[in-house]
């Protein structure tokens, strides 16, 4: 018999193995490449989802580079990663530095700034659109009401509403960041904090000289996992701008609701492809760079 | 058991003092606390008034207080009569549910094979899936719809979950982990006639135990929350998950935050008390899933 039996330990090794990956190959293969691929192909045709496709070459590159509510567009993503990204980070490693130094109810205090991460982020959405509804509904408008401040337009105004919807997602994921943090501060050997507690050294100078330095993986993962969240933002979006999606006037909407309103809502198949394209080389070329620069340091 | 935490943790607090033997509270550390604590208690606050919210009569919704008047569970009522939320419910534990025993099954057997056998092409394999991560879910939805349109999952379970079967961030996370797995274990069970299914199933994975539960925390909260996806493969509100029906609940509602908020809840407590109540676990799956993936 030339069975199974008769195979080398190795080749055994080999039989199992594939036996391992036989389904995870035929998933990654039609569920992530031939997906990715062919939304790339899409990108160069034109295809309203019940015809036949035409192939268009560059035609919805152009058409989308042309198109002023684009820039408008890619600009919102952006802002949303530069008024994300740096505050965030910056207000969880003080709060992860502090909380770090505390013993007292240090659990509770870690789950109280934790449990926004747990909630569900549609729901936190609804939640912040209430709060900032004019009076006499919205919570924040009925505070300044209550110190006779006049009303704020928040989610109404162009220029404000992009920083509303901003803030439940930079509130949500900064338990995350604090956990993070905290983790990396914890990793960081004590030996070097005798060395220098022995040396006379304050504590800025640790700070500056030995936590931060030490903490820069943290950091890089960070950086980089917080800016993909929020070129991707879509969920608060959404669902705080239901009744103008992404308005006042494009002020809030991000690439992701642009490519779901043209893909799902204009059944314009192939331009949604194309953005889908541009967001993806938008997360390479920031995750890159930002690795880039985090390493050179 | 909120006071016994505070005993417990004050009574290593002066157990603390005791043994480095200082009396006198350094101002700056009660500072520090002081607005550690205030800002926690911000954090929280749009929870809180979320929950308040939802226990209040319609007209008092627009006051400030917190503890509301005379408080109510009308609004839980209403919305649960409604019937939807519970099938919502039911959709979203399902979803995440297969989700996450599929992932966490299937992420672990290639992280084994890729770290445990040495054949032709792994290191192409663990490349080609580790690739993927850098796939953005967005760019993917539109081939989904179309290959689930032409197979006819739109609008089922299964289209909603076929997306999530597999994780390429949790196969490098279980790959990470079976590094340190001794493969003398391996060896010893294979001499012992274990063949390697069994050799996975019942010697390395018991052995990556603080992985798996990593891991499943991980797909689940993800597939729980998921929107876009399940938003874009669904139309009939009986397949509708969580955050999908709850959308359309609260368009329908419009003005009635009282209901919004009673609808908001619904989908937010279940997660709250199962963090309450794992928090250590959930803390330190988290960081786990963090760090190492």
């Amino acid at each position: 018999m030339f069975g199974y039996k008769s195979l080398s330990i190795k080749q055994k090794q080999v039989v199992w193995a594939w036996g391992f990956l036989a389904l995870p190959v035929v998933f990654y293969s039609v569920i992530r490449f031939y997906p990715t691929f062919g939304a790339v192909l899409l990108s160069f045709q034109e295809w309203n989802l019940l015809g036949g496709k035409t192939w268009n070459g560059i035609e919805n590159y152009q058409k989308l580079f042309a198109d002023p509510v684009f820039w408008k567009v890619f600009g919102n993503t952006f802002l949303y990663l530069i008024l994300g990204t740096p505050i965030s980070l910056l207000v969880s490693f003080i709060i992860a530095y502090n909380l770090d130094k505390v013993r007292f109810m240090h659990g509770t205090i870690r789950a109280l700034y934790f449990l926004p991460f747990m909630t569900s982020t549609v729901a936190m959405a609804w939640l912040w659109r209430w709060f900032y509804q004019p009076v006499p509904i919205g919570l924040f408008n009925n505070m300044l009401a209550a110190i006779s401040i006049p009303q704020f337009p928040f989610l109404k105004s162009t220029f404000w509403a992009l920083p509303s919807i901003w803030a439940p997602a930079v509130w949500a994921g900064l338990g995350f960041q604090v956990i993070i943090f905290m983790a990396g501060i914890r990793a960081i050997p004590n030996t070097y904090y005798e060395a220098a507690r022995i040396d006379g050294v304050g504590p800025w100078t640790i700070l500056r000289e030995i936590t931060l330095p030490l903490l820069k993986p943290t950091i890089v993962f960070l950086v980089v996992f917080s800016s993909i969240g929020f070129l991707r933002i879509f969920d608060q979006v959404f669902n705080m701008t239901t009744n103008d999606p992404g308005g006042p006037l494009n002020a809030t909407k991000p690439l992701v609701l642009m490519i779901y309103d043209t893909a799902f809502n204009a059944f314009d198949m192939g331009y949604a492809a194309a953005q889908t394209v541009v967001l993806f080389t938008v997360l390479l070329v920031v995750s890159l760079v930002q690795l880039r620069i985090m390493r050179d340091k | 058991m909120a006071i016994e935490e505070i005993k417990a943790s004050s009574g290593t607090l002066e157990k603390q003092a005791a043994s480095t033997g200082y009396k006198d509270v350094d101002p700056g550390k009660v500072i520090r606390w002081t607005l550690l604590f205030l800002g926690g208690v911000v954090m929280v606050m749009p929870i809180v008034f979320m929950i308040s919210t939802s226990l209040k009569w319609p007209h008092e919704i627009y006051e400030l207080s917190i503890i509301p008047k005379e408080p109510t569970l009308d609004n839980y009522i209403f919305v649960l009569e409604d019937g939807r939320f519970y099938q919502w419910f039911w959709n979203s534990l399902l979803i995440a549910t297969a989700t996450t025993i599929s992932a966490v099954l299937f992420d672990s057997m290639v992280g084994y094979a890729l770290c445990k056998f040495s054949f032709r092409g792994r290191m192409f394999i663990f490349i080609a899936i580790l690739s993927t991560l850098m796939i953005p879910t967005e760019m993917l939805v539109i081939p989904w719809y179309i290959m689930a349109r032409d197979f006819g999952w739109l609008n089922s379970h299964w289209g909603i979950m076929f997306p999530g079967m597999m994780t390429a961030f949790g196969t490098f996370l279980m790959k990470q982990f079976f590094e340190t797995v001794p493969d003398d274990f391996l060896e010893a069970a294979r001499i012992d006639g274990l063949n390697e299914l069994q050799i996975w199933w019942s010697v390395a994975m018991p052995l990556v135990t603080p992985a798996l539960s990593a891991l499943a925390i991980f797909v689940f909260l993800g597939n729980w929350t998921a929107f876009i996806w399940p938003l874009i493969v669904t139309n009939s509100p009986s397949l509708y998950t969580l955050p999908v029906g709850l959308t359309t609940f609260s368009v329908e509602q419009s003005v009635q935050w009282e209901l919004i908020m009673t609808g908001a809840a619904l989908a937010t407590i279940p997660t709250l008390l199962v963090f309450l109540i794992f928090q250590r676990y959930i803390i330190r799956g988290v960081v786990m899933a963090g760090l190492k993936g």
